[in-house]
């Protein structure tokens, strides 16, 4: 059974190099060079050709959808490597990089860092390679963030529109039956929480800069910009920045919402014991929740995010990743194509949104009952995927990144980390980030606007 | 070793001056340097080359824009102005002057006590204050840090208890006592052993003339005990200036739980580890590893000339 296919790929492959070379014959200049589009034959020829790829990412089991690839491509022979989560991983992606050597042939990118491997020339620029032909495949948004100009540095892998997860149950005993639809609905239930149940309705992780960008972005707000070249564009003390932080000191200072350090022990443990009867978070928070606070299942509710006038349906991004090849890879067509099926091919992409739980940006994913259908017990049987689909369609399409958004969230930490966690006032400390940012950007040589 | 062995040659041997070492001292020598040669190949690959790379690298200044241009000493001026690496040097050194004496005199009175000989199951006390010593630093951060924690830390649940309220131990203005006293906990034993292996070494005629004195056991300590182990106590002291300077792992793993406590130039070690890995900017990381290396240098000298002025002036008075 396997055999046939095999012999068949043998024959085409073949084929395809008496063609290709044929073809290189009588064409000459134009299918030769880097610079000019891959063509179909020269996709081919590479996908046929024995070659070892490595593949640095922290998907948990991405193999099985590596396996997938292996099987169509028997000649490919993929390494998944986990360099580690977040930040150890960009770090030792930098340090190979810097060094020269020992650079994967394709990475995992959360959209953030995008642009601060722009800016060193670290990504191959998908364009040429067929990327282009994937826009449509994905939301709006979500390709803006791999693909803010003409060039496609990535292939979208999960992203994290944000909503509202509850408990039913504590919201209920406050005498609340349905999830506030607006900030304002959201402060007087969190009042009455606290009143009645002593939990906090929320809380705002003091250092968690990706949740409090999440809500700049739901309320329309560009703080950052860059034009891919030297300038950039700061802006994280906007008037209308500051009313989102006007409004979270009031419910901080009111001890409505608290303020403890987010992803520790300590955190899961209060959202297993009711400490928070909330998390305001993305839609890869349900399965993360529901992992850590399995003693409440059933408890739980989701909901899109208050908004800030009634009847608007607006929401932001938080978190959420893509699939890079490197400038330096030696195999660039065969790392796309692998970059590609991962997140492009229809069983790879149900794979991954139906057994790793990643939240999908494909289209085709988010539209699929097998999908969307899904009945969390969790959640009371809700369908929370099908409720997070639609919250993805309302995701503003034009937020950018700096391109050096590791110096933004750990100067966010020094800044508003420390602000929020004395309960102090929040508007000041976008100021000091503000000063912060400028003046960083400014010393690395960038024209701040 | 070698003057015993000039005193223990023929007297015959002793008449022409011997420019050349005989046969089977070259092959000695030899052996000598064979067996050193390791030692030397990874220090020399690992400490001197790094060094002369990192100063290097401290030259230059590379920007996100612009790349890298040679930049002479100005790394070295912006440190001396840069408020962050001038804090976290100036809180080493407070760290230094508060918890390093306590760790110290704990070691050495524990090392007292145990020499003594009157304490009871002195072995298992012994092994019960060296094992911190051997839990990772890592683990043992981990550990404190679970401890210490505001809402399930044991800590603030007997405060609780108690009535006494929460204490937060992960605090801006207490994170440091909290990292002090994780210093001592891991410290105290290893520094213990190496003053308790030195008082081991003293002779015990000193005690028996001492005995016939009639000195008591406090005084047997403090006029031949901790004299005889100075050098063990300057050695301790050396190596916690050194460590004390290089505080890294306890700030890096705290700043989980504590992120709002922990600023990123905490101590000068973190500091340009952060500079380096998450600003990009490894030249200034370079200059400042380079700095904190000159300051220990300069501190543990102090220190040592302190000492021997000490040793000195004592000895002359007596």
């Amino acid at each position: 059974m396997r055999n046939a296919p095999r012999t068949a790929l043998a024959l085409g492959s073949g084929i395809a190099a008496v063609t290709l070379l044929l073809g290189g014959c009588t064409t000459g200049a134009d299918s030769g060079g880097s610079g000019g589009p891959v063509t179909q034959e020269q996709i081919d020829e590479a996908l046929k050709t024995p070659t070892e790829l490595t593949f640095w990412t922290w998907v948990p089991d991405i193999e099985n959808e590596v396996a997938l690839f292996e099987e169509k491509y028997p000649a490919i022979d993929v390494t998944v490597e986990n360099v580690g989560q977040g930040l150890p991983h960009y770090q030792k992606l930098r340090s190979a990089l810097e060094a020269g050597e020992g650079a994967p042939d394709v990475a995992q990118v959360e959209y953030q860092y995008i642009p601060s491997f722009v800016l060193t020339e670290s990504l191959l620029d998908l364009s040429d390679y067929g990327g282009d032909d994937l826009a449509g495949d994905y939301v709006d948004w979500a390709w803006n963030q791999v693909s803010p100009g003409e060039e496609v540095w990535a292939v979208p892998q999960d992203v994290g529109p944000m909503g509202n997860l509850y408990r039913e149950d504590i919201l209920t005993q406050a005498g609340i039956t349905e999830p506030p639809a607006t900030w304002e609905e959201y402060a007087t239930a969190a009042r009455a929480v606290k009143d009645s149940t002593g939990s906090y309705i929320s809380n705002l992780g003091a250092t968690q800069a990706g949740q409090m960008i999440g809500f700049f972005w739901q309320k329309g707000l560009k703080p950052f910009g860059y034009d891919g070249e030297e300038t950039v564009t700061i802006d994280v003390n906007s008037d209308e920045a500051k009313e989102v932080a006007d409004y979270w000191t009031q419910l901080i200072q009111d001890d409505l919402v608290s303020t403890d350090v987010d992803f520790n022990d300590q955190w899961y443990q209060g959202l297993a014991n009711g400490k928070y009867a909330g998390w305001l978070t993305a839609a890869w928070g349900p399965v993360f929740l529901q992992g850590t606070a399995e003693s409440t299942s059933g408890l739980w509710r989701a909901a899109p995010l208050p908004q800030w006038s009634e009847g608007e349906n607006v929401s932001g991004n938080w978190g959420g990743s893509a699939d890079a090849v490197l400038a330096t890879s030696e195999n660039p067509i065969a790392a796309y194509e692998l970059a590609k099926f991962i997140n492009n091919d229809e069983e790879s992409a149900m794979k991954l949104a139906t057994e790793q739980f990643l939240f999908p940006p494909q289209q085709s994913v988010l539209d699929d009952p097998e999908f969307t259908d899904l009945e969390s017990e969790f959640y009371g049987g809700q369908q929370v995927n099908q409720l997070f689909s639609e919250i993805s369609e309302t995701v503003d399409t034009e937020f950018q990144w700096l391109p050096f958004m590791d110096f933004a969230y750990s100067s966010y930490e020094e800044t508003l980390g420390t602000v929020i966690a004395a309960k102090g006032d929040i508007s000041a400390g976008l100021d000091e980030w503000q000063d912060a940012l400028v003046g960083y950007a400014e010393s690395q040589g960038f024209t701040v606007e | 070793m070698s003057e015993s062995l000039t005193v223990s040659r023929p007297p015959t041997a002793a008449a022409p001056p011997r420019r050349r070492p005989s046969a089977t001292k070259r092959k000695q020598n030899r052996a000598a340097y064979l067996f050193v040669l390791p030692f030397f190949v990874v220090f020399v690959a690992m400490l001197v080359v790094p060094l002369v790379y990192s100063g290097y690298l401290s030259l230059f200044e590379s920007k996100l824009i612009g790349g890298e241009v040679f930049a002479g000493l100005n790394n070295y001026v912006r440190a001396f102005l840069d408020p962050g690496f001038l804090s976290g040097v100036g809180r080493m050194a407070l760290f230094l002057v508060v918890q390093v004496p306590i760790m110290l005199g704990l070691a050495l009175f524990f090392a007292l006590a145990l020499d003594s000989g009157r304490a009871r199951a002195s072995k298992a006390a012994r092994l019960l204050i060296f094992m911190p010593y051997a839990v990772p630093a890592v683990v043992a951060t981990l550990m404190w840090g679970y401890l210490y924690g505001p809402d399930f830390g044991p800590i603030a649940q007997v405060a609780r208890a108690l009535g006494l309220g929460t204490p937060d131990l992960l605090a801006g203005d207490t994170i440091l006592g909290s990292m002090m006293n994780i210093v001592t906990w891991e410290f105290v034993g290893y520094n213990m052993i190496v003053m308790f292996a030195a008082l081991r070494s003293i002779p015990t005629e000193l005690y028996e003339a001492a005995e016939i004195d009639g000195a008591s056991q406090l005084r047997v300590a403090w006029s031949i005990k901790i004299p005889a182990i100075r050098p063990a106590i300057l050695l301790t002291v050396i190596f916690s200036i050194i460590g004390t300077f290089q505080l890294f792992n306890e700030p890096s793993l705290l700043n989980a739980i504590a992120p709002d406590a922990i600023s990123s130039a905490f101590t000068p070690n973190y500091y340009a580890y952060n500079l380096a890995f998450i600003n990009q900017d490894l030249n200034y990381a370079a200059a400042l590893a380079f700095l904190l290396g000159v300051v220990i240098a300069v501190v543990s000298y102090v220190v040592q000339l302190g000492a021997q002025r000490g040793e000195r002036r004592e000895r002359n008075q007596s």
